[in-house]
Order: C-alpha cells, then structure tokens, then sequence
C-alpha cells in the first residue's frame, strides 16, 4: 500500500532566469508542502532527466542543492513516460519497505533555457541516430507518419483531430498556471502552421519551463487522500521504424496490468488523465486503451464526452496541449490534478467526485506504457 | 558482405540483414538476429522497391542547415524483402503506393528517397 501524500505542479510557461534546480527545488517544496512534511521526513529521492542539465547524477545533485540525505536515490530516463514509470517504482519501493517516504521530482527550463533549434534536435534524438535522424525527421514527423496510418485505417478527419486540442483548450481556461488559455476552434487548428502533416501547431504541445513533485508515502495525511493502487508498463520499441504496428501499440497491455493489480475493470475508473502530446497521441492511447471506439475520439470530443461535466472528465487541468510540456514533469501535471479531483480539490475544475482514476503516459513514439490506478478517498 | 552499397556508408543503395536460422528479415544492423539471437546473420542489398506505409511532410526543418529544404517528405516504406525502412519521399504520394527508392544530396548527406514507379 502506498499514498500519494502530496502533489504539486508550479504554472507551466515562461519562468525565464529559473534553471532546473531552481523549478525543481520550488515543486519540491510545495509537494513537501502539502503532504505536511519536512526535508528530514524524506528518505528516498527520484529524479526525472533535464535536457538543459545533463548530469550523470542529476539525484545527487539535486539531493545537495535541496537539502537532503536520502538512504535511496537516483535519476531515471524513460522519455515522456518517466514520471508516472518513477511513481510506479515508488509506488513498490515503499509498498516493500525499503523506503519510507520518496521524493519523486523533475522540472526543467526547456523554454527559455535553450533554443528553440536546440530544443527540437534534442528531442529528435529520440529518432535513430543512423536510419532515422539524417532524414531530417522531428518528433512530430514521428508522429506524423503515425497519424498519417492512424487516420486511413480509423477513417478520421483532421478536423476529428483537431476536436482534442480545442478540448484541451477549453479545461485550461479555467486553471490559471497553464500555458495557453485563449479559447481554440476546430478552423483555428485547421488553419495553424503546417508542422509535420497531417498535425499543424496546434495538433503539438507547446515547449514550456515547469516542474512537479509528489511524496509517495506509506503513510497519508488524515482525512482526503490518494492511494496507489496499481501499476502497469509495457514496451515495445524504440524507433516508430521498428514498431510492430503504427496503429496498435502497448497501451492496452498496460492499462490492463494496471487495473488487474487494482482489481477492478475500465469501467470503473470515473476520471482520466491521459498523455497528450500530440492530439493524434491522446486519440491513439483513448481509442486503444478502450475509453472509447476507435476513431471516435474526436466525436466524443466535440459531444462534451470528456468536459468537466462529462461522462468521463479528461486532463481537466488542460493537458500538455494547454497546460503545456516540460519534458518529465509534462505528464506529472497530470498526475497532480488526478489527486486534486479524487480530494475534492479541484475549485472550479471539480467534475463530480471521482473515486477511482487512470493515468497514462507514453515516451518515445508510443514505444513505452505506464499506466496507473488511483483511488481518491475525499 | 564488403560488396553490399549501404546509404549509411555514403554509398547508393540499402542493406538490410536475414537471419539463415529463422529467417526473420530487419533494417537496423547488428551482429545477431534480435529474434532468435543467432550470431550469423547475413546482410543483403535490397532491390529498393516496395510500397508506403506511412507519410508525413515536414514543415519545420530540425535544424538550420534543413530549412532551405522544406517541405520535404518523409515515408515508412515496406519494402519488398521483408523490412521497413525510413526515406525521404517525393511529393503526392499516398499510403499504399507503390515506390521505387533513388538516392539524393540532402545538405551534404546521401539520403534514400521514394518515388512511384509510375514515372520510372
């Protein structure tokens, strides 16, 4: 047993003169915050990757700049996927003991911290560095030869599509520390810059500065609370050249460890929070994790399906399209507003009270699966 | 294997390895079969013909010495032997189509290329 004993996430956007220790260290703070804990409570640290502070060490380092001595300590690197993949290992380290109380934070200023070249050729290493790169194919062409297959087979528009980043856009409004909160039409994705066809600007998250943290304690807090209860990964590929398929990936495999471990079924889960880096991402991992037929996404999308008020509310803090995309920490945000709706926290974001939550990250290109089961006690 | 043309290797043509124990075929070199874990693969030079399993045309070059290029395709092609490969593509082209591969100078760099075989 483990409980999410405190989450948080700063405002993602322009922190401009912050680095990664700095937005790191105030997510750290307000996560230990909120779970009513000091810097000696704390026992082990993870620590997701920063693209503008490579470090061998980066656990270490931070561990000295925070203020911490913990007896369990490293960094890990699994793409877009490494937040929830660390929750999942402290999820077990302290269910078996050997921790107590673990730190899990990352945090990066990968907007104004680099270029915006710079930032794409980072992130198109993800690509290989032989077969693939020389191409000149980005993270978003990777993506785009994806979408491409994915809107053939499914039968879908881009304007199917584009029906997830107006949603996206829509539940930021109402959370004042995302990156884009102007309302988006369907005509206004259509007619974004071309990036990477079919997916225009706004089909991409944005590049933001932020970071996020939580304490997976064996312990809570009295009265609302978050507890673990199951995890689940899969993988299978690195290089979108290497996948088995461009239309079914490893989610499903996942999701369905997790909610085994959990023991209970999808249609449980009254709250999701699922990786959205590109809206042909969020369409992919909804329609083949089974929350919805395939190729209805967008549909269900415009119907109001996913609202606040909906059926079943999605990434109601805006997701990484609006609330925007630190790297690690991207998908955290997602995690931190899952604890918030199952606690009766989320103020004007509130959708109901949801008990049970799934959460779902990918990395790479649809190459690695976490999912998580999260029952909030209000 | 020394006769093979590999675009890799800033030569015309593409390589891709057969596993002579379980006959599993892929495009990334290495030394054993991923599948079975043989150590003899062979490497063999594709004939460059196959179909487009997906498309995408890139917008925003990665870096600086790209942007006079774009827009510029890029493709997963199936290619006839048995394994996918990446490759710059020609304009107009849809999924399903049926390509030969050529080889440009992209920026300095041999790159392959698909093209229908309608004009060839």
């Amino acid at each position: 047993m483990s409980f999410i004993r405190g989450a948080a996430a700063l405002g993602y956007g322009k922190h401009p003169g912050r680095d990664t220790l700095d937005l790191m260290s105030d997510a750290a703070q307000r996560a230990l915050d909120d779970a009513q804990l000091l810097r000696a409570d704390i026992d082990g640290l993870l620590c997701g990757y920063s693209t503008t502070l490579p470090h061998l060490m980066l656990s270490t380092l931070f561990a000295e700049h925070f203020g911490l001595q913990p007896s369990y300590a490293h960094g890990m690197q699994l793409g877009g996927a490494t937040g929830f993949a660390m929750v999942m290992l402290a999820h077990h380290l302290v269910d078996s003991g050997v921790v107590r109380r673990m730190l899990v934070v990352a945090g990066e200023n990968r907007l104004t911290g680099q270029s915006r070249d710079a930032a794409v050729q980072t992130l198109a290493q993800v690509g290989h560095a032989r077969y693939e790169v020389p191409l000149g194919a980005t993270i978003p062409a990777y993506y785009g030869l994806v979408a491409s297959r994915y809107l053939q087979e499914h039968g879908v528009s881009e304007a199917d599509l584009a029906q997830l980043a107006v949603l996206m856009r829509r539940q930021a409004q109402l959370h004042p520390g995302a990156q884009f909160r102007d309302p988006i039409t369907v005509n206004d994705v259509l007619a974004s810059k071309p990036v990477a066809s079919p997916l225009k600007l706004l089909d991409c998250c944005p590049v933001s500065d932020g970071a996020a943290a939580f304490v997976v304690s064996r312990d809570a807090l009295p009265g609302p609370a978050v507890s673990i209860r199951g995890t689940g990964q899969a993988h299978t590929h690195q290089h979108v050249s290497a996948a088995p398929s461009l239309t079914r990936f490893g989610a499903r495999e996942s999701v369905a460890r997790a909610l085994s471990g959990a023991g209970i079924a999808l249609s449980d889960v009254r709250y999701l929070g699922i990786y959205d880096s590109f809206t042909v991402t969020l369409a992919i991992l909804l329609e083949e994790i089974g929350l919805c037929p395939r190729g209805q996404s967008g549909p269900f999308a415009r119907d109001g399906y996913f609202d606040r008020s909906g059926a079943l509310p999605l990434n109601t803090h805006g997701g990484l399209l609006s609330y925007g995309h630190c790297g690690v920490a991207g998908a955290m945000a997602h995690l931190v507003e899952a604890c918030l709706q199952l606690t009766g926290r989320a103020g004007l974001r509130q959708a109901g009270s949801p008990a049970l939550a799934l959460l779902h990250g990918d990395g790479g290109v649809l190459s690695s699966h976490v999912s998580l089961v999260l029952e909030g006690r209000a | 294997m020394s006769d093979t043309v590999d675009w890799t290797e800033a030569a015309p043509g593409v390589v891709y390895q057969r596993c002579t124990a379980c006959d599993s075929r892929w495009y990334f070199r290495r030394s054993f079969c991923p599948r079975c874990g043989d150590s003899a693969p062979v490497v063999l030079q594709a004939e460059g013909l196959g179909h487009v399993h997906a498309l995408s045309v890139v917008a925003r070059a990665p870096c600086a010495a790209l942007r006079p290029e774009v827009p510029y395709g890029i493709a997963l092609v199936d290619a006839d032997e048995g394994f996918r490969l990446m490759t710059r593509a020609a304009p107009g082209l849809r999924l399903g189509d049926r390509v030969r591969l050529r080889f440009i100078l992209s920026a300095g760099a041999l790159l392959p290329y698909c093209e229908t075989t309608d004009h060839v």
